[in-house]
């Protein structure tokens, strides 16, 4: 059963949570409110006046060709991010279950990287990959492989999906051990008496029973890499080459800041807006549902 | 179906020694319970049976072949364990063929093999459902079914009543009882409860931190316990300890089972009455002797009940004397 706090009138609960309302009304509800007013007009470069146009902007952005090449490309580097670094974090985190001595300093260890603000992992990663200085592209070039994701699209893409899934792997890495751990060994053992080798132990009982940590991964990962990897993103490529690591977000920025087309920029913020609120009741009507076999 | 051999097996975690050398010979379908106070090694030398655990020295035997280095699915045993370890995601059904399937049995067979554990376990109108939808008792059932169906040569029970309430732990010891005598498996029973292991053992291993104290029947353990500890362990209430020196002036202590002291008005000793119980058949009464030691005696509910605070006589047959030295070994 749920414990609940009961609180005599009305007024004490408000006020304790007065400053998360605040807090949240000026840094989300205001600034959400004016992009959804700024996406019905087209304001001059200078902001001094303002043309009505309805949903004019979303009409232009979705017949854009350059808009639906960004939301292809954020759906090809959020799959790739969140496979990755889920991938790898469910690898680590079956090899540091097993052991019984030192998974707390694998555990510490690993979640070093969750520590770094992306920003800064971006300029890191673009140190080892730079071109001219970078280590890894020295020694692919000692191996013969020419890197230059400054041209080449895909090696791009390939930098700034590493990157991203780089720092979250901690993150998907703790969650996954804890999921293992939750399962009980003696399970594992009758599995094994069973017949199981690790493979199908695996298959049939581990991953059915890793399942909820695994969808919650899934969905809080892909509102990452949608979101929050512009720092990478920005610092790694720009967005570029052309617009091949132009991700929805990014999109965002560079047309409202840097191409100054504010009603567009808002009128993309407000889609973000919409597909991030689509994924957290997903998220929330899921998770809420613990159990999942 | 197959023998089991335990010879001079030991375990140490790390630099500690848990198990200190253990050997037995099992009969083909003798039913051996390992009974023995929480933490002496019970589990440890069950999962070593099983290939849980490795073995730090000696050599484990299953149907004459050693399977020290054998992985437990090669082993062909079956285990229960204390919290049913039932499969949280799949059917009881599924639970039960889930070995079979492994094993590439057949799809006819796997259902026939299942249907007909589930028709000896009363488990037939649950096959569909998860475990969390069952019972205690149920679950307990599961977890015998999916040993059976694999029709094993070893059963291994680590504690599989503990988490029964106290009706259901007496039905179910029944229950396990008569499957086992019906499927003839060689099984190894681990519990701590003295009842369990006088009632389902053909021989129980007494442990005692580590150590076999006694190997034996039932009935021959209780009447002949070969250490102060298992004249101590087996028998409810335990076996009464006292002084050698304040009843014949020897060294070494005396131990008298309550049923065989009678209370006088002298005896051997004399003693404190402290309180009585009537349990209606009969009554158990607690004395205090003059060294200060604790004195329990079982007399039939007919005998006259004596009052607190009077001092009473005890005798006893001296066939029913047992002597342990100081180390505890029987004299
Ligand atoms: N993996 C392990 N590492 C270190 N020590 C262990 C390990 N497993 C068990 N032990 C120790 O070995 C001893 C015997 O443990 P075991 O589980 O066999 O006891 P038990 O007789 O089954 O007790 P219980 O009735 O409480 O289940 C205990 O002192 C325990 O602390
Ligand atoms: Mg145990």
């Amino acid at each position: 059963m749920e414990k609940r706090v009961t609180f005599k009138g009305i007024w004490l609960p408000l006020l304790l949570v007065l400053p998360q309302i605040l807090i949240t009304a000026v840094f989300f509800f205001y600034p959400a409110g004016q992009a959804i007013w700024q996406s019905l007009f087209i304001p001059d470069p200078f902001g001094l006046s303002m043309q009505w146009v309805g949903l004019g902007n979303f009409e232009f952005l979705l017949s854009d060709p350059f808009y639906r090449a960004s939301f292809l490309t954020t759906a090809i580097f959020s799959i790739l991010v969140t496979v990755v670094s889920m991938g790898v974090a469910l690898y680590l985190a079956v090899l540091a279950d097993r052991l019984i001595k030192g998974s707390g300093t694998y555990r510490t260890l690993l979640i070093w990287p969750y520590a770094v603000a992306p920003a800064v992992a971006g300029v890191l990663w673009l140190f080892m990959f730079n071109t001219r200085v970078g280590v890894v592209s020295w020694y692919l070039g000692q191996l013969g492989y020419d890197w230059n994701h400054v041209l080449n699209e895909g090696e791009a893409m390939g930098l700034v999906v590493v990157a991203s899934a780089w720092g979250r792997i901690s993150y998907n890495f703790l969650f996954f051990l804890a999921g293992l751990q939750a399962i009980p060994k003696s399970v594992i053992e009758a599995a094994a008496i069973d017949g199981a080798r690790f493979w199908t132990r695996f298959r049939t009982i581990v991953w059915p029973l890793l399942s909820p940590t695994t969808f919650f991964l899934l969905v809080v990962n892909i509102i990452y890499a949608f979101f929050e990897t512009f720092g990478v993103i920005h610092t790694i490529t720009s967005g570029g080459p052309q617009q091949a690591t132009t991700i929805l977000v990014y999109k965002v920025y560079s047309d409202g800041f840097v191409g100054q087309d504010l009603g567009s920029s808002a009128a993309q913020s407000v889609i973000l807006l919409v597909i991030v609120s689509i994924l957290t009741v997903v998220q929330f009507k899921y998770i809420e549902r613990r159990v999942h076999y | 179906m197959a023998t089991l051999k335990l010879d001079n097996v030991k375990k140490s975690f790390g630099k500690t020694d848990v198990i200190h050398g253990v050997s037995i010979d099992v009969n083909d379908g003798e039913f051996i319970v390992i009974v023995g106070p929480s933490g002496c090694g019970k589990s440890t030398l069950l999962r070593m049976v099983a290939g849980l655990e490795t073995v730090t020295s000696g050599e484990v035997q299953i149907g004459g072949k050693v399977v020290n280095d054998v992985e437990p699915m090669d082993r062909d045993i079956a285990m229960v364990f204390q919290n049913y370890a039932l499969y949280p995601h799949m059917s009881v059904f599924d639970n039960m063929a889930y070995g079979l399937k492994i094993a590439k049995v057949s799809k006819d067979e796997i259902s026939e093999r299942v249907q007909t554990a589930a028709k000896l376990l009363q488990l037939e109108p649950y096959l569909q459902r998860k475990p969390r939808e069952l019972s205690g008792g149920q679950r307990q059932r599961v977890a015998m079914g999916r040993a059976i169906v694999r029709k094993p040569a070893v059963f291994l029970f680590d504690e599989p009543l503990s988490n029964l309430d106290a009706k259901l732990r007496v039905q179910m010891r029944l229950e396990i009882k008569a499957l086992q005598r019906e499927l003839g498996v060689t099984s190894l029973y681990v519990t701590h409860d003295q009842v369990e292991a006088m009632t389902l053992a053909d021989r129980m291993i007494v442990m005692n931190a580590g150590v076999a104290d006694q190997i034996g029947a039932p009935l021959d353990v209780y009447a002949n316990p070969a250490t102060e500890f298992v004249a101590g362990f087996i028998g409810s209430p335990p076996t009464n300890f006292i002084d050698a020196s304040l009843v014949d002036g020897q060294s070494g202590r005396i131990g008298v089972r309550p049923e065989h002291i009678e209370l006088s008005d002298t005896g051997r000793i004399t003693a404190t009455v402290g309180y009585a119980e009537a349990l209606g058949a009969e009554t158990l009464v607690h004395l205090r002797a003059s060294d200060g030691s604790q004195i329990t005696v079982r007399q039939d509910a007919a005998l006259p009940i004596p009052g607190e605070g009077e001092t009473r006589g005890l005798s006893w047959a001296d066939e029913n004397i047992m002597r342990f030295d100081a180390s505890g070994l029987r004299q």
